[in-house]
């Protein structure tokens, strides 16, 4: 378990982003930051506000509304010299750079027989119950997971979305990096000094003995809490956090699996065809003949997300939902 | 459209030299997809292949206009850019097999071919799929102060598809040194290009108040002078241009494309290939002008086949990549 230093500094997710992107801006003069509205604006979630101050329009630049086109420019720039990171203001809107990801970006390395790459960073966000309605809620990070040549980065506290983005933006390949929009204000501890955070390991936020609640993003606070529920009755739960769907940290899911011999996968994705589905295929492999109990699956209902807050709530998993599921796989009914 | 052929007066700039370069490389071009259809037809190749014959003044005169540290970005019917850009026909042939020695390691193909050390940023399969590459690597350009300028080339096709908008929107906002090179060779794969696209095609470019050239595609001498200037511009900084270039696809859409009569006649073909052909037009103005005999371009066609005669049986005897190959390189 990686808690950092509890006496270290406190920040919010936003500011660990932030902080994030202005050493890496600092560091290399070939990073740049290109959206809609990322300059003065600092965006609508104010993520990126006063970087722009420091470092020009030159490096942090407003685009027009044309996601297909930043995205297309990243990846010829990125090919060429420069380590663009490209500011997706909707999780919702990746549908319009598909084919500059899809086709372009994740395939340039391997159809060039390893001769170009294309080391970008996507930035976008997920995440539903903001009250944002069906074109501004999705949480669409398994599409890019599907693809080979993508990264994928999905993190749930300041901690890590500090390090892992640091680490998508050094690394050689493009990676999309998934922020839950209704995480920005999150606080939690981000040491002073420099560090990274490799892709690929999971981290286990909370240790337990009886379930083990595989989360994801906006679904790790969910499952914490979940875990404090059934702690009152005196039930175990380990928290386990991906942190990147891919590359997929498999063994960690599986030995926590083998420890507790029960798992829900939780993800704020659509539950058809998604990442609870990969995961919990990887560990009712994996785990197979330890599991006392099916691996259950956890994530946003196969709807389009409502307005209504009626309707919107009762479509993603909630802490009192988990506990409930993981009450039922335990024989606590 | 200025389909008025040069008169037949020595070039100011250019001597013959050049000249007599320029069509050797139309007559590789050309021999080398010639070797391509029979290879196809023969069964020696797999899949398919996009011929760029009756276009090759185009890459040629473009390509000869910039560079080798000069981007492209090329299309499915690329062979023609790849080789005008500088790649060897032995390498290209064995990507063409499929063979560990092809440029891409056989990963490609055809229609994927790609040349880091020309320049060539790869050959893509989705018709306006490179313009972002283009632009990019020109943003690159630019940013990184190295006075390189992207060519992006593309097919009348591709203005069918957004992102070519989005692309020319950003490139002359931010003034960026990239030549958008439409080649309107008549046909998006089966269909007149009049079926499918309203208004004028360098209407497009206007609206974003692109520079906009259209020349004759089937005159190397008028495609290298246009780029020329074109290239120059983009290196002082004036921004991004359109280069519509009229011209015309002697085959198919593929080499697989034989029966063509109901989307174009023979009379068409047999006009462009007969009135119209960029290595007839520029042998024939050499000669005309007394500045190279038939034989000079009977050399050079000899020389062409027997470099084209190697490099196939180089791809043929070359391996085919380990099985090992199959899930390398898909991280960098």
């Amino acid at each position: 378990m990686s808690m950092p230093d509890a006496n270290g500094r406190v920040l919010t997710f936003a500011e660990a982003i932030r902080e994030a992107l202005a050493e890496e801006l600092r560091r290399d003069p070939r990073v740049y930051i290109m959206g809609e509205d990322v300059a003065e604006a600092g965006t609508p979630f104010k993520v990126l506000s006063g970087l722009v101050d420091e470092f020009g329009a030159d490096r942090v630049i407003d685009s027009p509304i044309s996601e297909a086109g930043i995205t297309g420019l990243a990846v010829g720039a990125a090919m060429t010299g420069m380590r663009p990171v490209v500011d997706i203001m909707f999780g919702d809107f990746i549908t319009l750079t598909m084919d500059q990801m899809v086709n372009q970006a994740a395939k340039i390395h391997y159809m060039s027989g390893g001769k170009l790459s294309a080391p970008m960073v996507m930035r976008t966000t997920l995440g539903a119950t903001r009250r944002s309605a069906a074109q501004h809620s999705q949480s669409l990070h398994a599409w890019f997971s599907h693809i080979p040549g993508l990264k994928v980065v999905i993190p749930s506290t300041p901690y890590d979305a500090k390090g892992l983005l640091k680490t998508a933006i050094r690394d050689h390949s493009p990676v999309v990096f998934f922020e839950d929009k209704m995480m920005y204000k999150l606080e939690g501890f981000v040491p002073e000094e420099e560090y990274t955070i490799p892709l690929g390991v999971a981290d286990i936020k909370r240790s337990g003995a009886d379930i083990t609640l595989v989360a994801t993003s906006s679904m790790v606070q969910v499952a914490l809490e979940a875990a404090s529920i059934l702690a009152g009755l005196e039930l175990s739960a380990e928290v386990v956090d991906p942190r990147t769907t891919f590359p997929l940290d498999k063994q960690t899911l599986i030995d926590s699996a083998k420890k507790t011999s029960r798992a829900i996968v939780i993800d704020e994705g659509y539950e058809r065809y998604g990442v609870t589905a990969e995961l919990a295929s990887v560990i009712a492999e994996g785990a197979f003949y330890y599991l006392d109990a099916p691996v259950k699956r956890m994530g946003a209902m196969d709807v389009p997300i409502p307005f209504s807050p009626a309707l919107e709530d009762l479509t993603v998993p909630t802490p009192q939902t988990v506990a409930e599921m993981a009450k039922t796989l335990c024989g606590k009914i | 459209m200025s389909d008025a052929i040069l008169k037949p007066e020595t070039h100011p700039t250019v001597d013959v030299e050049h000249w007599l370069g320029m069509y050797e490389q139309m007559a590789k071009i050309r021999a080398f997809e010639e070797k391509v259809n029979e290879l196809y037809t023969r069964a020696l190749m797999p899949g398919l292949a996009h011929l760029y014959t009756g276009q090759e003044a185009v890459a040629v005169g473009v390509c000869e206009a910039l560079t080798r540290e000069d981007y492209i970005t090329s299309t499915h019917r690329g062979h023609g850019h790849c080789l005008a850009k500088g790649a060897s026909v032995d390498r290209m042939f064995a990507e063409l097999l499929g063979k560990e020695a092809g440029y891409c390691r056989g990963k490609g193909g055809s229609m994927h071919i790609a040349d880091q050390e020309t320049g060539n940023l790869g050959a893509n399969a989705i018709v306006g799929g490179s313009v972002g590459i283009a632009t990019g690597a020109a943003f690159a350009a630019k940013r990184l102060g190295n006075g390189r300028v992207a060519v992006c080339f593309f097919g009348e096709g591709a203005l069918g598809q957004g992102l070519v908008y989005e692309e020319m929107n950003l490139a002359q906002l931010w003034k960026l040194p990239v030549i958008y090179v439409c080649e309107n060779n008549l046909y998006n794969e089966y269909t007149h290009y009049t079926e499918t696209t309203a208004g004028e095609l360098e209407g497009r470019a206007r609206a974003f108040g692109i520079h906009i050239e259209v020349v004759n595609g089937q005159d190397v001498r008028a495609v290298y002078d246009v780029t020329h200037r074109l290239v120059e511009r983009a290196r002082r900084g004036d921004g991004p241009a359109f280069l519509l270039c009229n011209t015309y696809r002697y085959y198919g859409h593929h080499v697989g494309d034989i029966n063509r009569t109901y989307y174009r006649s023979k009379e068409e073909e047999l006009d462009w290939s007969t009135n119209r052909d960029p290595l007839k037009t520029l042998s024939d103005w050499l000669i005309g002008a007394e500045l190279a005999d038939q034989e000079t371009f009977t050399q050079i066609h000899a020389g062409v086949e027997r470099e084209i005669e190697e490099a196939v049986q180089f791809a043929i005897d070359a391996p085919y990549p380990d099985p090992i190959e199959v899930d390398k390189h898909v991280y960098a």
